[in-house]
């Protein structure tokens, strides 16, 4: 049975989505229990693999026994059983999520909406699983291609932001095909394995440049790389709240690991190091996501909007720390994926709440919000507060060895601008806590007694919102002081032993 | 540096206000009695674990407690030295007095939010201990970036035009100053490998002269920004608009002394005294803080508004700490460390008592203070003694420390220092005295009481408590709390012999 787990990662869910129209045909109030149950089978497999990874180190299962490189081959490294972990727990705490938010945006469709998702979550395992360059691809466009139609069911605007998602991702999903076209030809293999110890021989033949070229573009316009995310604020922004609280933090991350895997495994570090300069171009193109996407969001009065735009500087974070090209520099990277999923799931999440309660998502629509929902509130304070890097909550440690990263690198520049950026997000999450936390001037220069002045009724959110809204903030904080833990445990050993 | 203990006693002094501070959340508004309480029952266990660290460091033995690695090579660590047990004990002591005077401001004057107040108050108190009790940067930094947040709700609090303004002017001013020291902590780690603080420095031989003189300024300017330091201090008489207690306790001994805390542990024990003086740099810094006594004492004679006043006096005395330490001479590092505590049980008794006559008379300017000491002649009394203490007249302890401050100067040749530190003391003198004069012999306004009525008891005990205290320690400097011992032991940890 231990020895099937990778397998179960992906069946588990796949069986269960082709299976979710069934049931919930027969009955669609038991398609919600049905996917939170079949999510612990994912949950359980991906725990249990981080632990004997941590235990045994990495290992690998050979998908109906043929031996790689003819077979397919599911790889579980550290970074992959980390990014296991992360996936099924974010897409668990969306599931649960998904009951009130879900059930109200897909009213009558809930089991196709349930398939979809599901669908997704298989997807984006699957990329992370396996060890075969081409089954990357399927992966990529089973998690592309029900994103699409997930995202399309959104508010107003959904189908356009979806068709234009739909164009542009096309084009991502070719250039990376076109890629594995390439190496495929150069070496005649798809195992990243295999591929790894034919490479190096070829690192000058222009197939493989070629190769590389559209494999970094391709996964750079799914990771929303600036300037190639123009796709991303409307998609997130227009999508359901059960959705975007699922696609928004899993989507961008997981192409940063495809981006990761493809630097520092697929192709060894020197290869970035000494043949191309794609470590320069990464790093400014970095820079000029944080700007943009720092300068965009505070342009937003729609905090939905707001938060697109501050993933495009998190992915320029994640991207910056891959670019220095240094231990401190990756291991940032790496921490940042995680602790940036677990900010966005919540902060989709508290979105999700406000939004299903009937109040705006325009700044101003935050009045006196801390006194209708102040667990919901206090959770956003600790998110917003993780995401102007304070401690202890986690955006601080990621944000420090970024920072070691580019002084390490001596880029200063770069240190410059990551400071700059929480500096900016202090601005942008403040006036928010302000609005929410503060009664109206205009109240107080009456001089009313605040609790008189407007009579407040609490709303009453969902136990299916709160739980896990207040799961990932919990989270937020505790990741934090165990990032040392963590990084001693399993990015130490994610990171290239040459750094 | 002799014996470690390694014991908790740091962690629960931390902990104990961060747990009375939910229950204060929780306990809320229904239940007022019961939530004072809570913060009454904290500021007193605080206290006693505070207190019990006493004895062992003077001991020469350091009490050290690991809560887990941050990163490789630099922990969650709490190591408490005599520098950092100076802090904690005037932290922890002073916050005893602010408890009971809180209750009875924010009663007298019905102010809302009260949860938020006193939640917030033991959020921070958690915070400086951490800060005091830090055994490293990073240690450090995470403590100072909560204090930095914890204090927001309470400078916002009266929740108007300029309360907001003054909360973002603070934001911007100390959130870029934790970006600031981050980046400066960064650069340290990378170039010594390590961030524990180290009597007399551990800083030596690591980067080129060009790097390490960049480093301080960043440093210097990243808690300078609480320290107030100029030109960082704008934000301090801005963030007046807080309630008075949140002045007293916190913009006068928490959070500003938090950023001299800092201050010194750079100069003290990352860089240290010889490395300072084979860069040079000293007196280029003592030169920066002499300017901001002066200058903060000649801007505190044009304010009329009694807190701004007391704020930029606060500037001075922070910036006169900062140069008895940037002197490098024992006697001067002796009077700059001994004042830290000094100048917190005056400034908060100064604090107190303009709280008190805002709780009774609604005024806060000096103008309005006319004859006012009749009505109120312990408050009155309380603000003249800590005064005196400021302008370094014995037997109040603010003599003490200038003295020792004095005597550094003459040490180091420096005639020039101790110029600025007597032009000081004058300057205390001038924008002091007027308000005492005003106080208790100039006719009274019309609206002055024939007879004394004073503000709530809550109010005035704890202002004669410091007060007396201040004279307490002006002449016996060891009584009870052993400061001026507590003060000789971490020089000489910096300094050796």
């Amino acid at each position: 049975m231990s020895d099937q787990l990778p397998a179960l990662i992906i069946v588990a869910p796949l069986l269960g989505a082709f299976l979710t129209p069934i049931i919930g045909w027969w009955n669609r109030h038991l398609s919600h229990p049905w996917v939170l149950m079949v999510l612990t089978i994912p949950l359980y497999a991906a725990y249990s693999s981080l632990f004997k990874v941590i235990k045994n180190g990495p290992f690998g299962y050979n998908l109906g026994g043929w031996a790689p490189p003819w077979g397919i081959e599911y790889r579980i490294d550290y970074l992959s059983a980390m990014m296991l972990v992360l996936i099924t727990t974010i897409g668990f705490l969306a599931a649960i999520n998904a009951k009130s938010a879900g059930n109200t945006e897909f009213k009558g469709k809930e089991a196709q909406f349930y398939t979809l998702f599901l669908l997704q979550i298989t997807g984006f395992l699957g990329i992370v699983i396996t060890g075969d360059l081409f089954n990357v691809f399927v992966f990529l466009e089973i998690s592309s291609l029900s994103g699409y139609g997930l995202i399309a069911h959104g508010e107003e605007g959904a189908p356009m932001a979806t068709f234009n998602y739909i164009i542009i991702g096309t084009i991502g999903a070719s250039f990376y095909l076109l890629g594995v076209g390439y190496l495929y030809m150069a070496t005649g293999s798809l195992n990243i394995a295999d591929l790894a110890t034919l490479l190096p021989a070829l690192y000058h033949s222009k197939m493989v440049l070629v190769g590389f070229a559209f494999f970094t573009t391709g996964v750079a316009i799914k990771m929303g790389l600036f300037p190639l995310h123009i796709w991303m604020p409307d998609a997130y922004t227009t999508a359901p709240n059960s959705v975007s609280t699922l696609i928004a933090p899993l989507m961008t991350k997981v192409a940063a690991y495809l981006l990761i895997r493809i630097l520092f495994t697929l192709f060894k570090p020197d290869f970035a190091l000494s043949v191309v300069p794609i470590a320069t171009i990464l790093g400014w193109l970095a820079v000029a996501a944080i700007v943009v996407g720092g300068v965009k969001a505070l342009a937003q009065t729609d905090i939905k909007r707001m938060v697109t735009y501050i993933m495009v500087a998190e992915v320029g974070y994640i991207v910056m720390g891959i670019s220095v090209m240094n231990r401190a520099g990756l291991t940032g990277a790496i921490l940042h994926i995680i602790n940036d999923a677990c900010m966005l799931l919540c902060l989709f999440l508290v979105i999700g709440a406000i939004s299903f309660k009937g109040h705006g998502r325009e700044i101003y629509h935050f009045q006196n919000l801390n006194k209708k929902m102040p667990l919901t509130m206090a959770a956003f304070v600790i998110v917003a507060l993780s995401m102007c890097g304070i401690p202890p909550a986690c955006g601080f440690f990621s944000k420090w060895y970024l920072i070691m990263g580019t002084i390490v690198a001596k880029q200063w520049v770069f240190t410059a601008t990551l400071l700059a950026s929480s500096l900016i997000n202090a601005v942008l999450f403040f006036r928010i806590i302000e609005k929410a936390y503060l009664a109206p001037p205009e109240d107080v220069a009456a001089g009313l007694d605040h609790t008189e002045a407007v009579i407040i009724t609490r709303d009453k959110v969902p136990l299916t919102m709160i739980v896990p809204i207040l799961i990932s903030a919990a989270i937020i904080l505790i990741l934090g002081p165990l990032s040392g833990k963590i990084i001693e445990t399993v990015i130490q050993h994610a990171v290239p032993a040459i750094f | 540096m002799g014996e470690v203990i390694y014991s908790a006693k740091p962690l629960w002094a931390v902990l104990v206000s961060m747990g009375a501070a939910f229950l204060i959340l929780l306990t809320g508004e229904k239940a007022r009695n019961l939530r004072e309480s809570w913060t009454i029952l904290a500021a007193l266990i605080k206290f006693g674990l505070v207190f019990s660290l006493i004895k062992p460091v003077l001991a020469g033995k350091t009490i050290e407690y690991t809560l887990i690695t941050l990163l490789p090579g630099v922990a969650l660590q709490f190591r408490v030295d005599a520098f950092g047990l100076l802090f904690g004990v005037v932290a922890a002591t002073l916050w005893i007095p602010t408890s009971f005077y809180s209750i009875g401001y924010v009663r007298t004057l019905n102010e809302h939010g009260q949860s938020r107040y006193f939640f917030s108050f033991a959020m921070c108190l958690s915070a400086a201990i951490g800060v005091a009790f830090a055994g490293n940067l990073l240690t450090l930094l995470i403590f100072y970036e909560i204090l930095t947040i914890a204090t927001w709700p309470l400078v916002i609090h009266h929740e108007d035009t300029s309360a907001i303004a003054g909360g973002r002017k603070y934001l911007v001013y100390t959130l870029t100053a934790g970006c600031i020291l981050l980046l400066a902590i960064g650069i340290t780690y990378s170039l010594a490998g390590t961030l524990d603080f180290v009597g007399g420095g551990f800083l030596a031989g690591h980067g080129s002269p060009g790097l390490l003189i960049l480093l301080l300024t960043l440093f210097i300017a990243g808690f300078g920004v609480k320290a107030g330091i100029m030109p960082f201090h704008e934000w301090l008489p801005s963030a007046m608009v807080a309630p008075t207690p949140v002045s007293a306790l916190l913009h006068a001994v928490a959070v500003v002394k938090a950023g001299v805390f800092g201050c010194v542990r750079v100069i003290l024990f990352v860089f240290g005294p010889e490395l300072l003086q084979q860069l040079g740099v000293w007196t280029i810094l003592a030169g920066v803080v002499a300017f901001t006594v002066v200058a903060a004492g000649l801007l505190a004679l044009g304010q009329d508004h009694l807190k701004r006043r007391l704020a930029f006096s606060t500037i001075n005395n922070l910036a006169l700490i900062i140069l008895g330490v940037s002197l490098l001479s024992k006697n001067a590092m002796t009077g700059g460390i001994l004042h830290i505590a000094n100048h917190a049980f005056m400034k908060i008794t100064l604090f107190f008592c303009a709280g008190a006559i805002y709780a009774k008379t609604h005024k806060d300017h000096v103008s309005q203070l006319d004859g006012l000491g009749r009505q109120m002649p312990f408050t009155f009394a309380a603000f003249a003694i800590a005064s005196m203490g400021l302008c370094g007249l014995p037997p109040v302890n603010g003599f003490i420390s200038k003295w020792f401050l004095c005597l550094g100067a003459v040490e180091t040749h420096q005639i020039v220092f101790l110029f600025v530190i007597l032009t000081s003391a004058m300057l205390d003198v001038a924008f002091f005295f007027p308000i005492i004069y005003n106080g208790f012999f100039k006719k009274p306004l019309p609206d002055v009481a024939g007879k004394v009525d004073e503000a709530p008891l809550l109010m005035v005990l704890p202002l004669c408590f410091t007060a007396l205290f201040s004279v307490v320690f002006g002449i016996f400097p060891n009584a009870f709390l052993n400061f001026f011992n507590i003060v000789r032991l971490a020089v000489t940890n910096v300094l050796g012999g």
